[in-house]
């Protein structure tokens, strides 16, 4: 029994303990976002944004959770039950499974694992699948077309990210997430040799989170709400929670590969007092700033705009900086050593 | 051991069951969904044994790329069920020979194949430590070194396929209008905006 014990429940204890405490503050933040986002954008078009419900209106998120939570699921009569309540479920899940492997400070992470970087890559690609299912499942003309497109959007850009990652992976020389980090710490951060990629990434960041200006897939002008239109209530929350998490993650792994993770910008002393997961914390907050700017700022992209940016200049552009790279690289012997 | 043992046996029991459901569900979206079902499953097992990278790359390719494509095409299909059943008893012999045949065909290869010795002595070599050497290395020390014509092969012959992809569905369409960027860029306020000054009650 006492074997019991130290082998499978203590173990077990402790990664479940870890896991809430990830998935609770991320929660919280996914609240505080959306609330982030309409004061942002309110203070962008000269309007208050939301002030009623708690002190500035910072209790506006919960208040809309609970209103979403005491609504009622409508289930389309001609949808396909089974596949329509597992799409939402899907998106939230995956939103949630990729922080596993998210370092918050050196040694901070749930599960460090060798491969970490093409795990996030594999979540990430598995993210069009709660919107495919979502759009097929409800049997009806607009969500359908919201989930061809935003198939064809999200393996588009999946591939200029894969191109990004392996520019970024040429420097590290592993691909464990902390030693991405690691790496920085020894040199300097990758946003400066790697400039264009780090632009690239933000870009086709945006686009896999199906984010303005690429948010075709939910375009009210054209197609009403997308792939939501026929989801109510929860299975409407899920995928809004799923969403945001997933814009968190986004703005977490462009720090981790191009800011430095939880590094101070420089080590010396008045930075290197503050601790390394408030660092990363400012610097996903600074990138999640930029999304809802360009979400206020931008107007939507054209369909075949879209595409074009995405095959025609991004593509080919990442695999020259690819070559360029590992050219350089084995040029002046920088190489790294595994 | 017993958790790795239970988790292999829930993964693989999944596996199975997702790709029995594949070849008999009736709805081909399902079929689909099932597929990549077996796709995760067996990443899953290549986990269990230590094979993550084989794990994640099976995930990133298999069920990020091939198989959004499957749905993409499988999701627009207008099959009517009753009809594709119809003519179910009358193919179903010829079905069931061709099915043995292969069979047959393949006991016969597994039955009388014989692995070089170089491998099996390979095979039987105990597999080092995850910390002292990653499988992502390994692979690479293997691909690039030993095996690298074959590997460039596969690519060629990959490149080939994909360009004969590109060649049979490119098509010159004449009188359509296409958006050119570095053309709309080019453009400058002088050749486009002309100012005139319209005498009152005249026009141009």
């Amino acid at each position: 029994m006492a074997e019991f014990w130290s082998i499978y429940l203590l173990p077990g204890i402790i990664i479940l303990a870890q896991i809430l405490a990830i998935v609770v503050p991320l929660l919280l933040a996914v609240a505080m976002l959306t609330y982030f986002e309409r004061k942002i954008m309110a203070a962008m078009q000269l309007r208050m944004g939301p002030n009623v419900v708690g002190p500035f209106g910072l209790l506006q998120a919960f208040a809309d959770g609970a209103k979403l939570f005491f609504k009622e699921t409508v289930l389309p009569t001609s949808a396909n039950k089974i596949v329509f309540l597992i799409a939402p479920m899907l998106t939230f899940c995956l939103s949630l499974v990729a922080w596993a492997v998210i370092p918050f400070d050196d040694g901070m992470v749930v599960s460090d694992i060798n491969v970490g970087i093409l795990y996030l890559f594999a979540i990430s690609s598995l993210g069009v699948y709660g919107i495919v299912m979502a759009g097929w499942a409800s049997n009806s003309k607009y969500p359908f077309l919201s989930a061809l497109r935003s198939a064809a959007q999200m393996v588009s850009y999946e591939v200029s990210i894969g191109f990004v990652i392996i520019t970024v992976l040429l420097c590290v020389g592993s691909l464990n997430v902390s030693d991405v980090v690691r790496a920085q710490a020894e040199g300097v951060w990758f946003f400066i040799p790697l400039f264009p990629m780090f632009i690239i990434f933000f870009i086709s960041a945006l686009a896999e989170t199906n984010r303005h200006p690429f948010d075709l897939p939910e375009a009210e002008a054209e197609l009403v709400a997308g792939y939501q239109v026929e989801y109510s209530s929860m299975t409407f929350a899920l995928f809004f929670l799923g969403e945001y998490a997933n814009m968190i993650l986004m703005s977490g792994l462009t720090a981790i590969l191009f800011l430095g993770g939880w590094l101070p910008p420089f080590d010396i002393a008045p930075f290197n007092w503050i601790p390394g997961p408030i660092w990363f914390f400012l610097k996903i907050s600074v990138l999640l700033f930029v999304f809802v700017w360009v979400r206020a700022t931008l107007p939507r992209y054209r369909y075949d705009q879209l595409m074009r940016l995405g095959w025609k200049v991004f593509l080919p552009f990442s695999l020259f900086w690819v070559a360029l790279t590992a050219g350089v690289l084995v040029a002046f012997d920088l190489v790294p050593q595994t | 051991m017993i958790l790795q043992g239970l988790t292999f046996y829930l993964f693989a029991a999944i596996a199975v069951a997702a790709a029995t459901m594949v070849v008999s569900a009736r709805n081909p979206v399902h079929s689909v969904l099932f597929l990549i079902l077996t796709f995760f499953t067996t990443a899953g097992l290549f986990v269990l044994i230590g094979a993550e990278f084989l794990a994640m790359v099976l995930v990133v390719v298999y069920v990020g790329a091939v198989a959004v494509l499957f749905m993409f095409v499988v999701m627009m299909l207008d099959i009517n069920f009753v009809e594709m059943r119809e003519g179910f008893l009358q193919y179903m012999p010829i079905g069931v020979l061709v099915g043995i045949i292969l069979l047959v065909e393949l006991l016969m290869i597994l039955g009388t194949a014989t692995m070089s010795p170089e491998v099996m002595a390979a095979g039987t070599e105990p597999i080092p430590d995850l910390a002292q050497r990653q499988n992502t290395a390994a692979l690479g020390d293997v691909i690039y070194t030993k095996y690298i014509y074959l590997f460039q092969a596969a690519g060629m012959i990959l490149l080939t396929a994909m360009i004969g992809a590109i060649v049979l569905t490119l098509r010159q369409r004449p009188g359509v209008r296409k958006q050119v960027v570095a053309k709309q860029l080019a453009r400058r306020r002088e050749d486009a905006v002309e100012l005139k000054k319209v005498q009152p009650g005249q026009g141009i």
